[in-house]
């Protein structure tokens, strides 16, 4: 059932076992076949990727999944101008995905429940811009129709829509939410997001591997190691080069030390919502105190610029990493005392206990993935189901909470912030010798990588072209996917409740605005 | 009341104003001006973003463009790197000396990957407590002295820029913190990218870095308020 006369994606994986199952399904069949494949057990929808050819004019999707101890699944699709039926219906989580498939390629899908205004705002963009088609022109703005009408669902008597954003009055990432109520209680929310709208798929493309990677560590700055690694393995795994296994070791003991300070980032956003700002100050000072030692032992605060194509640009050396192990060892024993107290706060666990619930079910239906998945009873975990980097030979220890409510969701996030230091430990204790980087060839083809992100399951799809530059790459982020999921938890709570919830899905804009 | 005894007790986690010696890290350092041999060349991978450039004898740094990929940091290379934080430029004369005493800011985010935005974070935070030098984030243009713009200014934002610098009462300043807010950094060239805040509205003191750190934006708002040397030289001329 391969797709007649396009490439098989390559992935990091086992050798020999093919780590990516393809199934090219006719277009009418192509609900049945979803249904068929993923109706059952429901395994988590990663993305969609659409792939445009202008010889014959065409547009290629690629659905992806990640499923438990096995292999990546995608099913493919081609299409000529027809309409594509909609997946949505059978699985909810590619709601968005297809309305920005819609949106920047202008592929449409018979029904799906709402298209139009999603990525190209259309108080920006005319309707008729298409900016990831392949064509010669640079797409432009301009030609919008203003103003921006917010949609409403609910229908009752003083009903009304409330704007929040998209500017906050602090160090707040810009996306706007539009609640609505007809009075104290959040009767439908919903996320406006792409104000921040970078364009930067467009942007990688025809640019060399290396450059593209300083890119996509630029994705979202506070994941840069973990993008910088998908974006990496995945031009890695089309050369079908293995970094080396001190090279390996190093970057999992970076993408741990990534998902601590970012885990501690979020505890300290949580906290501060609910108010109690001694606690909140406490865990802020450990989050500087942990981007200080990144300073000092890696070179630099977000760890941009640590990986290369093929391992690493450089070594920070045996003594370095031991020293920063022990540093970041104490800091998560404070994070950990300041949270003991928190767990016996009746002010605290009353802003979090039963608060912002999904169930998980409704977890399932919605597509989180990451802690906020895990709060839930996902237990979807790039690391365990896929391993990469050295995480075949150390596998990260599972957290997994069932309440799905706000608690919950930070329980995980401080349970996963102990287990990275732990692991850290284990890893710079059995640090093998040897060269940190490998030569990676350009060979052009489909690379297919994912990489556990502190948010979640992050994939890339690059493909590399006949002239050895990037001639698609399709970033499928954990925070596209969770922001889906947070509309459902804020109904029926109070304003209040509404920014307290949204830190502890603990999401970046950034990172799905792309 | 637990908290507050916490709170006490936990000491002083403060930086010491003008501490004669950093701690190690807070400052990722950053390229510096370095003489070479007469007719040395550059590899031209040291930087892969063209920042490097060699110039009399010497590899000058464009810092506006430099993005902190570390490529070319020792050893592996002949480029040297200073460990200072004071970064910022100033454009325009600081404000006026009313100003010195207390300030207060607005962030926008113009399009940031989040990094500067985090930075900025932990500028307000408990580490390097702006609130002790007057600094204040305001709630509201309308009270907002200084307009701090990070990340490129996308076309999403570009509406969202203007009206808030719109909003401000004069006399006001615009700080544009991180490489993507002075020209639009990497993502310059994207169709969605406007380019960098000055676009836009007028930009008076500029901090490069890909992210600049804390002390290097406090060092930018110390340009704005006239409590630094080099302020004051700025507006005597």
């Amino acid at each position: 059932m391969m797709n007649g006369g396009r490439d098989a994606p390559k992935a990091p994986g086992t050798p020999g076992s093919g780590p990516i199952l393809r199934v090219g399904a006719p277009l009418a069949d192509l609900p049945d076949t979803v249904r068929q494949l993923v109706g059952q057990d429901h395994p988590p929808f990663i993305g969609l990727v659409v792939e445009h050819t202008s010889e014959p004019p065409r547009h290629h999707l690629h659905y992806v999944w990640m499923r438990p101890a096995a292999r990546w699944l995608v099913v493919d699709v081609s299409v000529d101008g027809a309409a594509v039926p909609s997946i949505t219906p059978i699985v909810f989580a590619a709601d968005w995905a297809e309305r920005e498939a819609e949106d920047l390629f202008g592929v449409t899908f018979a029904g799906h429940p709402q298209l139009g205004d999603f990525v190209l705002h259309d108080e920006d963009w005319a309707e008729s811009v298409a900016p990831m088609r392949r064509r010669p022109e640079r797409p432009t703005h301009g030609g919008g129709r203003d103003p921006y009408e917010p949609p409403r669902i609910v229908k009752a008597p003083g009903q009304f829509v409330m704007p929040v954003g998209p500017v906050f009055a602090g160090a707040q990432e810009s996306v706007r939410f539009l609640l609505e109520t007809v009075g104290e209680e959040i009767m439908h929310a919903h996320v406006r997001l792409f104000y921040k709208y970078r364009g930067l798929e467009k942007l990688m493309e025809g640019q060399l591997a290396t450059r593209a990677l300083l890119v996509a560590e630029r994705v979202s700055g506070t994941q840069a190691l973990a993008h910088g690694l998908a974006f990496a393995q995945a031009v890695e795994a089309l050369a079908s080069v293995v970094a080396p296994t001190r090279a390996r070791a190093i970057r999992t003991v970076l993408a741990e030390w990534e998902r601590l300070r970012s885990h501690v980032g979020t505890l300290a956003g949580i906290v501060e919502s609910t108010g109690l700002s001694v606690p909140a100050n406490l865990l802020a000072a450990v989050e500087e105190r942990l981007l200080q030692l990144s300073g000092r032992y890696l070179g630099h605060r977000y760890l941009f610029g640590l990986v290369a194509l093929g391992g690493l640009t450089r070594d920070p050396g045996d003594d370095a990493l031991h020293a920063l192990a022990r540093a970041g060892a104490q800091a998560v024993a404070s994070v950990q005392d300041i949270c003991r107290r928190l767990a016996l706060d009746n002010s605290f666990l009353d802003r979090l206990e039963a608060v912002g619930i999904l169930a998980p079910e409704r977890a399932a239906t919605l597509g989180v993935v990451g802690p906020v998945g895990r709060a839930s009873q996902i237990r979807a975990d790039v690391r365990l189901w896929h391993p990469y980097a050295a995480y075949r030979e150390h596998p990260a220890a599972p957290v997994l909470e069932s309440e799905g409510d706000g608690y919950a969701r930070f329980r995980v996030f401080l349970r996963e912030a102990a287990a990275a230091m732990d692991l850290i430990q284990r890893l710079v204790g059995t640090l093998p010798p040897g060269p940190i980087h490998a030569f990676v060839p350009v060979v052009p083809g489909v690379g297919l990588s994912a990489v556990e992100a502190p948010s979640g399951a992050l994939a890339y799809w690059v493909r590399v072209g006949s002239r050895g530059v990037i001639d698609r790459c399709h970033i499928m982020t954990p925070a596209f996917l969770n922001w889906h999921g947070l509309p459902d938890t804020v109904r029926d709570f109070a304003f209040q409740d509404f920014p307290i919830i949204a830190s502890t899905f603990g999401l970046s804009v950034a990172d799905a605005d792309r | 009341m637990p908290w507050f005894w916490e709170g006490l007790k936990s000491g002083v986690r403060t930086l010491r104003p003008r501490a004669p010696r950093l701690p190690a890290g807070v400052t990722p350092g950053r390229p510096a001006t370095t003489a070479v041999p007469a007719g040395a060349s550059l590899d031209p991978e040291l930087c892969p973003v063209g920042a490097l450039a060699p110039q009399d004898g010497a590899i000058a740094v464009d810092f506006d463009h430099c993005i902190h990929c570390m490529r070319c940091r020792p050893p592996a290379s002949p480029v040297q790197w200073q460990d200072d934080y004071r970064w910022a430029l100033a454009a325009a004369p600081p404000l006026p000396p009313r100003f010195q005493r207390s300030i207060h800011v607005r962030i926008l985010d113009a399009g940031d990957c989040g990094g500067c935005l985090s930075e900025l974070r932990q500028l307000f935070g408990p580490v390097y407590s702006l609130h002790r030098y007057g600094i204040y984030v305001s709630p509201t243009p309308r009270d907002a002295d200084v307009l701090l713009v990070v990340g490129p200014v996308t076309v999403g934002m570009r509406v969202a820029l203007e009206e808030t610098y719109a909003a401000m009462p004069d006399p006001k300043r615009v700080v544009a913190v991180g490489v993507c807010a002075l020209n639009g950094g990497l993502f310059a060239d994207s169709f969605a990218v406007v380019g960098g805040a000055s676009r836009v509205v007028p930009v008076d003191v500029t901090v490069p870095g890909c992210p600049p750190p804390p002390l290097a934006i406090l060092h930018a708002l110390e340009l704005v308020t006239g409590s630094s040397r080099e302020a004051r030289e700025v507006g005597d001329s």
